[in-house]
C-alpha cells in the first residue's frame, strides 16, 4: 500500500518535471532570450564592430538608465497601476541637482538631493492615489506636465551644465581598470535585489496577489493602498536614481531632458511579458527585454539605420509581445472548454 | 381559463459539472395569467428563467413556444420571438437618455429598408408614448443618472414593453420600490394581463404573489414541488413546498458545549446598510444569520472583520471593546472571515491552490520579510489534506479546480490562521452535495472544538439544521432571534420577510 503511494508520488514528480521544462521552454522569456541570442548572431555577421567586448560594454550605457526606470515600473504595473510620471520626474530630479550644484554643492550632496526629489515627487504620485483615490493614469498624467513643468518654468532656454568633477563618475566611470560601465553594473545590482524583493519576500508576494485581486488581497488581510502606496514612493526614487546616472553622464540639465522615457520604461516592462492589467510577469523577462531592445538599437545604429526604423521595430516588439501570451491564453481556454464538454458527457452517460 | 398555453416546458434538465441545477421540471404559462415562480436562492428558478431567455440550452427536455419547439441560441433569439425579462439589477447605461436605453439594440431607423441613419425623433416620440402608458412623468431626453431607483426600474419595464413583448418575466422587481410605487406596478401589471400577455412574476414577498398573481410553480433543489392556483394556496401552503418539511441528514449537527460569550455586539450601526444591531456569540456555538439578499448580514460581517466602519455602537471581544480599522487587525485578534463572493474576494483564481491556503499567513511564515517556501508547502499541504481538496497539485492554479474544490480552499486557507471566531457568509452557494456536506461537518467539527461560528445563509434548511441560535434579519434591522428548539421554518421565514403583526412574536 505504501510503497504504491510512493510510486505514485514519484510519478507526479517526473510529471510535474517534465511540465516545468516544457512550460520553461515556451514560456515568453524564453522566446525573448532565443531573440537575444538571434540578434547577437545576426549583427555578428552583419557588423565586425557588434561583437566587440568593449563596445558592448559601452553599448550598456544607452539602455541602463531607462532599465532602472522600468525595474521599479514593474511593482507599479504588477499591482495593476501605471506610472507615466518617471521621466517628469527624472527631468525634476536634475533640475533640482542642477541648481544645487549652481549653488556649490558636492557630488554627494547632489545625489542625496536627487534621490530625494525623486523620492519626494514618488511620495505625491503615491499620496494622490491611495489616499485620495484617483485613479493612478490620471494623477501620473497630471504630474507628468506639473513635474517637467516646474523646470521648464524656471530654466526657460538654459541648461545647468556646471558639475562637480566628481560627479561624473556614476554616468562615466567604470569599475576599477576594467571596460565595464559603473551604470552597466549598478543596474544589474538593482535588477538582483527587485528580483529578490518581488519573489522572495512577503512584499512581492502580496503584489501579485493585489495584481490579481484587489478586492480578494484586501479580504485576506493585505494593506493593498500601503503597498500600492510604497511601489509610487520607490518609483519615484528610482527616477531619481536615473536622473543622478543620466546627469551624470551627459553633464547637463536642460527641461527637456529624457523625454519620452516614460514610454520606453513601460515599453521594456511589456515586453518583458509583465501584464499590463496586473498580476502577471517576472523579472527575468524584463531584464532580458532590457538587454534585447538595448542591443537591438546598438546593432542598428552600427548598420546606421535611421532612428524611425529602430522606432517602428520596437513597435512591432511590443504588439508581439502582447499578442503571442493572448494567442497561448486563447489555445489554453479552447482547450479547457473542450475538456469540459468531455467531462460533462461522461457525467451524462454516467447518470 | 382555457386557453392553450403560449409557453410550455416539458421535462427541463439542467446540469452543470457536479450540479443538477434542474431535474426534469415541467412549467407552463398561459396568455393573459400572471405566474409566480416561487423558490429559495439556489431552487432553480434564475435557471429556468435563463432557458426561458435564451440564455443557457437545457441539458434535456423541451421548450414549445405557441405549440412549437423553439430552440433559442442566443438571448436576441427570445427577444424576437416576443420574450423578454426585467432583471432585479437594472441593467442600464445611466451616461445615456431614456430614449438610449429603451431602444438600445433595436434602433428605429430611417428609409424603407430600415438600414438609413438613426431615426431620433420616431425613437422619441415612441418613448414618449410609452413612458405615458406607464404614466411615468420624464422627460425622453432625461440622463438615466438622473433617475431615482424606482423611476429606473420603471424606465427597466418600458423597455420591455417597447419590443411588444408577448411573455414579460419580471425577477423581484419591487424589491427597490416604495408601496406606492408597487400599486402603479401593480396597475401596469394588471393592464398587461388583460391584454392577454403572460407574465412570469419572481418575489420572495409572499404578500405580493396573493395579491397579483394567478397562478404559481415552487422549486426547490432544482426539482419541481407543487403549482396550482394562487387561490387555492395559502401562506403557509407555500412556505412549505419552498423549505421542506424534513431537514435531510446533510446537517450534521455535532454536540457541543456552549462555553462563555466571546463577542458581543451592542446597538451596531453603518448608516444606509443597518440600524441598532445587537447579539452575542458563545464559545462552541453556531450561531445563524438568516434573511433575504439585501436584508444587510453581509454588511454587519464586514464590520465585524474591519473590512468597513461602523457609524456607531460597541463590540467586545472577550469582555473588551474592540473597533478593527483593517481586516489584519480582526485577523489578529482571532477572526477569520469567508466572504459571500469565492471568486471576487474568496480566492485568487490566477495564484496556486498552495499559494491561496497561504495568503492571510504570509506575515506569520516569514523571516524579516523573506518568505519561508517550505514552511508554505507543509502548512497548504497540511490543510490540503485535512479539508480534502482534490486537485492535481498544489502548485494548479485554483481556476483550475470545481466551484466546491475552490471553496475548500477558501476554507483551508482560513482555518490554517487558527481562528477563535469563524464567520462563513454563505459558505455552500452553488456548491455540489457532496462538498456541502464535507462543509458542514468542518463547520460542526470546529463549534465541537469550542471555537464560535456564525453562518450566514439564505439557505433556510442549512440554517434551521446547524444553527444554536438564529439571528433574522430584514432590511437591515434584527426581527427576531430563535433558540435551535424553537425555531421552525414558518417562523423564521415570517421574520425574515417581516410579515406585519409577527415581528413582536
Amino acid at each position: 500500500m505504501s510503497d504504491n503511494l510512493v510510486r505514485q508520488d514519484r510519478l507526479i514528480d517526473e510529471f510535474s518535471f517534465k511540465k516545468r521544462i516544457s512550460r520553461l521552454f515556451s514560456s515568453w522569456e524564453f522566446i525573448l532570450f532565443l531573440t537575444l541570442v538571434g540578434i547577437f548572431i545576426l549583427f555578428s555577421f552583419i557588423s565586425p564592430y557588434f561583437m566587440d567586448y568593449f563596445n558592448l560594454m559601452n553599448a550598456s550605457l544607452s539602455f541602463a538608465e531607462k532599465s532602472i526606470l522600468a525595474l521599479s515600473m514593474i511593482f507599479v504595473i504588477l499591482s495593476g497601476d501605471i506610472d507615466i510620471s518617471v521621466a517628469s520626474i527624472l527631468a525634476l530630479s536634475s533640475f533640482a541637482m542642477g541648481n544645487a550644484s549652481v549653488k556649490g554643492a558636492g557630488s554627494g550632496t547632489l545625489v542625496i538631493i536627487g534621490l530625494a526629489t525623486g523620492l519626494a515627487a514618488g511620495i505625491v504620485n503615491g499620496f494622490l492615489v491611495t489616499k485620495i483615490k484617483i485613479p493612478s493614469i490620471a494623477v501620473t498624467l497630471a504630474t507628468l506636465s506639473i513635474f517637467r513643468g516646474i523646470s521648464q518654468a524656471i530654466l526657460r532656454d538654459n541648461a545647468y551644465t556646471h558639475y562637480p568633477l566628481k560627479f561624473a563618475y556614476f554616468g562615466q566611470g567604470y569599475i576599477g581598470n576594467s571596460v565595464i560601465p559603473f551604470e552597466f553594473v549598478f543596474f544589474l545590482v538593482l535588477a538582483v535585489l527587485m528580483g529578490f524583493i518581488l519573489h522572495k519576500t512577503t512584499y512581492g508576494r502580496k503584489l501579485y496577489a493585489i495584481g490579481n485581486s484587489a478586492s480578494a488581497s484586501r479580504f485576506s488581510g493585505i494593506n493593498v493602498d500601503r503597498i500600492r502606496f510604497i511601489n509610487f514612493a520607490v518609483n519615484g526614487l528610482f527616477a531619481g536614481i536615473a536622473a543622478v546616472l543620466l546627469t551624470s553622464r551627459i553633464g547637463s540639465t536642460r527641461p527637456n531632458i529624457a523625454t519620452g522615457w516614460e514610454l520606453e520604461a513601460i515599453t521594456l516592462v511589456v515586453l518583458g511579458g509583465v501584464a499590463i492589467t496586473g498580476g502577471k510577469g517576472n523579472i527575468f523577462g524584463v531584464v532580458i527585454a532590457s538587454l534585447l531592445v538595448g542591443y537591438l538599437k546598438f546593432g542598428m545604429a552600427l548598420v546606421n539605420l535611421s532612428a524611425k526604423v529602430m522606432v517602428i521595430t520596437t513597435g512591432a516588439l511590443l504588439i508581439t509581445a502582447v499578442l503571442v501570451p493572448m494567442l497561448l491564453e486563447i489555445a489554453k481556454a479552447k482547450q479547457k472548454l473542450r475538456s469540459q464538454r468531455s467531462e460533462l458527457k461522461l457525467e451524462r452517460k454516467a447518470s | 381559463m382555457n386557453t392553450k398555453a403560449i409557453l410550455e416546458l416539458k421535462d427541463i434538465s439542467m446540469y452543470f459539472p457536479g450540479i443538477k441545477a434542474l431535474d426534469s421540471v415541467d412549467f407552463s404559462i398561459r396568455p393573459g395569467e400572471v405566474h409566480a415562480l416561487i423558490g429559495e436562492n439556489g431552487a432553480g428558478k434564475s435557471t429556468l428563467v435563463k432557458i426561458i431567455t435564451g440564455v443557457y440550452k437545457q441539458t434535456a427536455g423541451q421548450v414549445l413556444l405557441n405549440g412549437e419547439e423553439t430552440n433559442f441560441k442566443s438571448a436576441l433569439d427570445a427577444q424576437s420571438a416576443g420574450i423578454t425579462a426585467i432583471h432585479q439589477e437594472a441593467s442600464m447605461f445611466p451616461e445615456l437618455s431614456v430614449t438610449e436605453n429603451i431602444f438600445m439594440g433595436h434602433h428605429v431607423k430611417k428609409g424603407a429598408s430600415g438600414k438609413g441613419p438613426v431615426d431620433w425623433k420616431t425613437m422619441r416620440q415612441r418613448t414618449r408614448e410609452l413612458l405615458d402608458d406607464i404614466e411615468l412623468d420624464i422627460s425622453p431626453d432625461a440622463l438615466v443618472k438622473s433617475l431615482g431607483v424606482a423611476q429606473r426600474h420603471m424606465v427597466e419595464i418600458a423597455k420591455a414593453l417597447s419590443i411588444d413583448a408577448q411573455i414579460v418575466i419580471m425577477d423581484e422587481p419591487t424589491s427597490a420600490l416604495t408601496l406606492r410605487e408597487v400599486e402603479d406596478l401593480y396597475k401596469i401589471i394588471r393592464r398587461l394581463r388583460d391584454e392577454g400577455k403572460a407574465i412570469i412574476f419572481i418575489s420572495h414577498k409572499f404578500e405580493e404573489i396573493f395579491d397579483i398573481c394567478d397562478t404559481y410553480t415552487v422549486f426547490r433543489d432544482g426539482q419541481l414541488i407543487g403549482d396550482g392556483n394562487v387561490s387555492d394556496a395559502t401562506i403557509s401552503s407555500i412556505i412549505n413546498m419552498m423549505v421542506g418539511r424534513s431537514l435531510d441528514l446533510l446537517y450534521p449537527k455535532g454536540e457541543s458545549t456552549i462555553g462563555d460569550v466571546v463577542l458581543e455586539v451592542e446597538n451596531l450601526n453603518r448608516t444606509g446598510y443597518f440600524k441598532n444591531i445587537s447579539f452575542n456569540l458563545h464559545k462552541g456555538e453556531i450561531l445563524g444569520f438568516f434573511g433575504l439578499i439585501g436584508a444587510g448580514r453581509t454588511e454587519v460581517m464586514r464590520v465585524l472583520f474591519g473590512i468597513d466602519k461602523a457609524s456607531s455602537g460597541e463590540v467586545r471581544l472577550n469582555g473588551k471593546p474592540v473597533s478593527f480599522t483593517k481586516p489584519k487587525k480582526a485577523m489578529k485578534a482571532g477572526i477569520a472571515y469567508i466572504p459571500e463572493d469565492r471568486h471576487e474576494q474568496g480566492t485568487i483564481l490566477d495564484m496556486s491552490i498552495a499559494d491561496n491556503i497561504t495568503l492571510p499567513n504570509v506575515d506569520e511564515l516569514s523571516h524579516f520579510g523573506i518568505l519561508d517556501e517550505k514552511a508554505e508547502r507543509s502548512l497548504a499541504e497540511d490543510f490540503a489534506k485535512k479539508i480534502e481538496i482534490k486537485s492535481a497539485g498544489l502548485n494548479m492554479k485554483t481556476s483550475t479546480l470545481s466551484g466546491g474544490n475552490q471553496q475548500k480552499v477558501v476554507l483551508a486557507k482560513w482555518l490554517s490562521t487558527g481562528p477563535e471566531i469563524l464567520i462563513l457568509d454563505e459558505p455552500t452557494k452553488g456548491i455540489d452535495v457532496g462538498t456541502k456536506a464535507r462543509v458542514h461537518k468542518i463547520v460542526s467539527d470546529m463549534a465541537a472544538e469550542g471555537k464560535a461560528i456564525i453562518l450566514v445563509s439564505s439557505e433556510l434548511p442549512e440554517v434551521l439544521g446547524m444553527s444554536d441560535r438564529i439571528v433574522v434579519m430584514h432590511e437591515g434591522f434584527v426581527t427576531s432571534v430563535f433558540e435551535r428548539e424553537e425555531a421552525d421554518p414558518d417562523k423564521v421565514m415570517l421574520a425574515a420577510i417581516a410579515q406585519p403583526g409577527d415581528e413582536s412574536a
